[in-house]
């Protein structure tokens, strides 16, 4: 990283400031598509984590969240901003990292900046009618500006996309029709049985066949990261369970983080401990709902009951200490609500061995039978190098063969301290997705296993004051949930709420992945969904 | 059964008696049609329940057996909703069509030793005749809502059932072969010594197992359910019905998944004869005081079960793997085996 700075501060225009594993490079606009391809190709930075908008009062800006999937520990933010606010526009870098696609749409969704050579540049999440961008500054969220729509919606924003040129620096304008005429065209979502959730897929079918594939998001949006910016911290965390609800705790657990890196609180070993537990099994709750509703995808109903069976005892342990079950509002900043229940241990022990035997059962039902297998055989191909282009990260990415686990890269909570092994496959098949899922439950029990037994007695919180201020600055945080790397990032002025918080989810991306894969040749409308199923997405955590 | 029909004949001549009879052997058909429907879906919802680890239907009445009573009577009272632009003439028929050609199947079943409504001497040929019928139904529905996902169900139900209608035929046609005859009676009659599933050698099992397969998958019915896949198409050819128009359908496809079984008891399973063995007479005795409208629904229950378990165990198989099922796999072994089955009735 060291060689890195230097190179970059040798260009002449860039600052450059490194703290934790953290690489800053800020950059004048004009030269941030310079530098990102030399990052890019030069540095092999490949892995675009994330893109946060930022809007700073004088001047709008871009950090993307760079990786490399050789190094994955180290991290560098490249900024760059716009001082105009009429018309700002940056260069698109969707050719150099195939994930900033979506994450370019979301930025100009947000704070209206438009990306030169983007092919689509419409909003993502947002009506195309939509006033203001909601994330700036200076927006007016006043309902008279943006009244509730009591006619129903055209599908006249699904059909074209604008996208902006710049040749021989003159600029063009172009609007581009996204389906022709004469094509089939098919809606799933977004209320189908196989979208998980209120996703709206177009799809150019001929015959069985699908062609063309335009995912629409938003029709779950909320504007989390709106809201945060007028809670307090401690009301914040109640948002983070409904992002990826099926890994709720594990997203709190991420902000906890990130607010206690930022107060520099020391928090007691007990709660370290528990939330590592109460993560793991989330991740079992959750792969198991992933594997049972992939199965029901390719038509086995019974599977998903077995699957939802053995998470009805995760979801038992977790209502007996927590009180909730699917929201479990468990992590508060200092450590956990409230310590566990007294038959806590006794429940997970049991748990575990249960679990083992209900594996091989699972195993038995479905990894073996050959109509399963036939589906998933030669369906689904997503290389290494397009899984890092598309930051497919998490088990879908693990399937091709991706090391991204952030908890072997940078251990948080107790991982540093239990011996467990990340599942890599290098088959990148829809298989490979499809068993590591079960494989890792079997990781996530070993850890359990090893944490139960030795849970320090003491505290199980460290106190806080009542109302929590983070220092002014900025903060990050990465975890590993159970669809992929998510992350946070803070931007505090020193108040009760934040100034701006970008939430990093990991399924906004796997639908691009989805659309990367699904469109290879000879892929079948029945493959589409259970390729849906394979990468596991929540549209709650893509909406936000 | 002689009883009324004299007493008819002596009040309304015999013009008149037949007619009588007609409409009182189809209102009997209806009835019979319509409780064994309320059974199977009671039955596949508790059996579906003991698969998954599930209670079932436990609420209405003791162990909730009035549960389709309450179901039959709300889809009875829901609204038939109006589909815009859709052609409403084939959409109303199409529910008749499917239903008309399940209940003339059903006619042709031997429930007993002449409890049996159509006995033609192509007994068989009618059976395959008018269970094919149902497709052009499925093939209206889908065309006639006036919608994408049901027309990809109908274009998909039309390959899949023209495909396994010739193995299924094919099947039977050993039968036929073996047994020398059409008539389903005497099929039956053929069968009071050794069912012809024991008879037939291992041609007739090869056979009970094809047809097991292709009736299976002539029944829509998973693993087979593609042209209804409802993660892929949300219910397929009928996403459009509802009320009790849908109702006919959802009858239709239980009461054809008890037909076929029905069949393949008839064939292979020895329909109502009960289970003999030659030589053993007291044995037969014995066996013999089990009326044979419990061996007729026994071996056709057994065979719905045995479509229940291949349902709720197996994921769903794609388009294209489907038809390779058939044309690269059944059908091939269905010629062979009638050339066999032939050779072993020609030695």
């Amino acid at each position: 990283m060291n060689r890195i700075e230097e190179k970059i501060s040798a260009l002449g225009y860039a600052q450059t400031e490194y703290r934790e594993n953290m690489l800053t490079v800020s950059v004048p606009k004009d030269k941030a598509y310079e530098t990102a391809a030399m990052l890019r190709n030069e540095e092999s930075f490949d892995f675009l984590f994330d893109m946060a908008g930022m809007d700073y009062g004088d001047s709008l800006g871009v950090i993307y969240y760079l990786s490399q999937s050789s190094s994955p520990q180290n991290m560098l933010a490249l900024k760059t901003g716009v001082s105009e606010r009429e018309k700002p526009e940056l260069f698109s870098v969707h050719d150099l990292w195939d994930s900033a696609n979506v994450y370019e749409r979301e930025v100009y969704d947000f704070f209206g900046i438009r990306f030169i050579n983007h092919p689509d540049m419409r909003r993502i999440f947002l009506r195309a009618d939509w006033k203001g961008y909601p994330l700036r500054k200076d927006y007016n969220a006043d309902p008279a500006v943006n009244p509730v729509p009591l006619e129903n919606e055209l599908l006249e924003d699904m059909e074209t996309a604008p996208s902006i040129s710049m040749i021989m620096g003159e600029e063009t304008e172009t609007v581009h029709k996204l389906f022709d005429r004469n094509e089939y065209i098919i809606n799933f979502g977004p209320q189908h049985p196989a979208t998980h959730g209120v996703l709206h897929l177009r799809i150019s079918l001929d015959g069985e066949i699908i062609s063309k594939i335009d995912p629409n998001f938003g029709y779950i949006h909320r504007g989390i990261e709106k809201m945060c910016e007028t809670y307090t911290y401690p009301k914040i965390l109640h948002l983070t369970d409904r992002l990826d609800y099926l890994s709720g705790t594990v997203n709190r657990h991420a902000v906890c983080l990130c607010c206690e890196k930022a107060l520099a609180l020391e928090i007691p070993q007990r709660a370290v401990y528990v939330r590592t537990i109460i993560d793991e099994l989330t991740r079992i709750a959750s792969h198991l709902i992933g594997w049972g509703s992939m199965c029901m995808d390719m038509g086995a109903v019974t599977a998903f009951m077995y699957g939802l069976r053995d998470r009805e005892k995760i979801m038992d342990i977790f209502e007996e200490t927590s009180g909730g079950r699917l929201m479990v509002n468990y992590n508060v900043i200092g450590g956990i609500a409230d310590d566990i229940h007294p038959d806590f241990c006794r429940k997970v022990k049991e748990f575990i061995p249960y679990m083992r035997k209900m594996l091989k059962e699972h195993h038995l039902l479905f990894t073996g039978n050959p109509i399963a297998r036939g589906r998933m055989n030669g369906i689904g191909y997503m290389s290494r190098e397009k899984a890092i282009s598309l930051g497919a990260t998490g088990p879908s990415g693990r399937a091709s063969g991706w090391h991204n686990d952030i908890r072997k890269i940078e251990p948080y909570a107790a991982y540093a301290k239990v011996d467990f092994e990340e599942i890599l496959h290098e088959g990148g098949m829809t298989f490979d997705r499809y068993v590591i899922r079960l494989e890792e439950i079997e990781q996530s029990l070993r850890i359990i296993e090893q944490l139960i037994d030795n849970i320090p007695e003491g505290a199980y919180k460290e106190k806080t004051k009542a109302i929590i201020r983070l220092p002014e600055g900025e903060f990050f945080q990465r975890v590993e949930n159970a669809r992929g790397q998510f992350g946070v990032y803070i931007n505090s002025k020193g108040d009760k709420s934040p100034y701006r918080v970008k939430f990093r989810s990991p399924s906004l991306v796997l639908v691009g992945a989805l659309k990367a894969i699904a469109t290879a040749p000879r892929t079948k409308v029945a493959d589409l969904i259970m390729l849906g199923g394979s990468l596991d997405y929540v549209i709650p955590c893509i909406d936000r | 059964m002689i009883w009324i029909d004299n007493i008819l004949r002596t009040y309304l001549g015999d013009t008149w008696a037949l007619i009588a009879e007609f409409v009182l052997i189809a209102i009997a058909l209806l009835t019979v049609y319509a409780v064994l429907a309320l059974i199977l879906i009671y039955a596949e919802r508790k059996i579906c329940g003991f698969f998954q680890c599930r209670l079932g239907p436990n609420r209405v009445g003791k162990w909730g057996v009035l549960q389709s009573v309450a179901d039959m009577v709300k889809i009875l009272l829901k609204e038939l909703i109006h589909i815009n632009r859709a052609d409403h003439f084939l959409f109303r028929l199409a529910s008749f069509v499917i239903i008309a050609a399940s209940i003339c199947t059903f006619a042709a079943l031997p429930f007993a030793d002449g409890a049996h409504i159509i006995d033609f001497n192509i007994g068989i040929f009618y059976l395959l005749a008018v269970s094919s019928l149902g497709v052009v139904g499925i093939l209206m529905a889908g065309w006639s809502s006036n919608s994408k996902y049901t027309m990809i169900g109908a274009m998909r139900s039309g390959a899949q059932l023209i495909s396994y209608e010739i193995s299924a035929g094919l099947s039977m046609l050993a039968i036929v072969i073996l047994s020398g005859t059409m008539q389903i009676s005497e099929i039956v009659a053929q069968q009071s010594e050794m069912w012809f599933i024991f008879k037939g050698h291992v041609p007739a099992c090869l056979a009970f197992l094809t047809y097991l397969i292709a009736g299976h998958a002539e029944t829509n019915r998973g693993p087979f359910d593609l042209p209804e896949a409802e993660s892929e198409l949300t219910a397929g050819y009928h996403t459009e019905y509802s009320g009790i128009q849908f109702g006919f359908f959802y009858l239709a496809e239980y009461l054809n998944m008890f037909i076929i079984a029905g069949i393949a008891s008839t064939m292979f399973l020895g329909g109502w004869m009960p289970f003999h063995v030659p030589g053993w007479e007291t044995f037969n005795g014995i066996m013999d005081y089990i009326p044979p409208v419990v061996w007729f629904f026994g071996k056709t229950f057994f065979c719905v079960f045995l479509a229940l378990w291949v349902r709720w165990s197996f994921p769903r198989l794609r388009i294209d793997q489907l038809l390779n099922l058939e044309w690269k796999i059944l059908m091939p072994i269905c010629l062979i085996n009638l050339i066999l089955m032939t050779l072993i009735v020609v030695l």
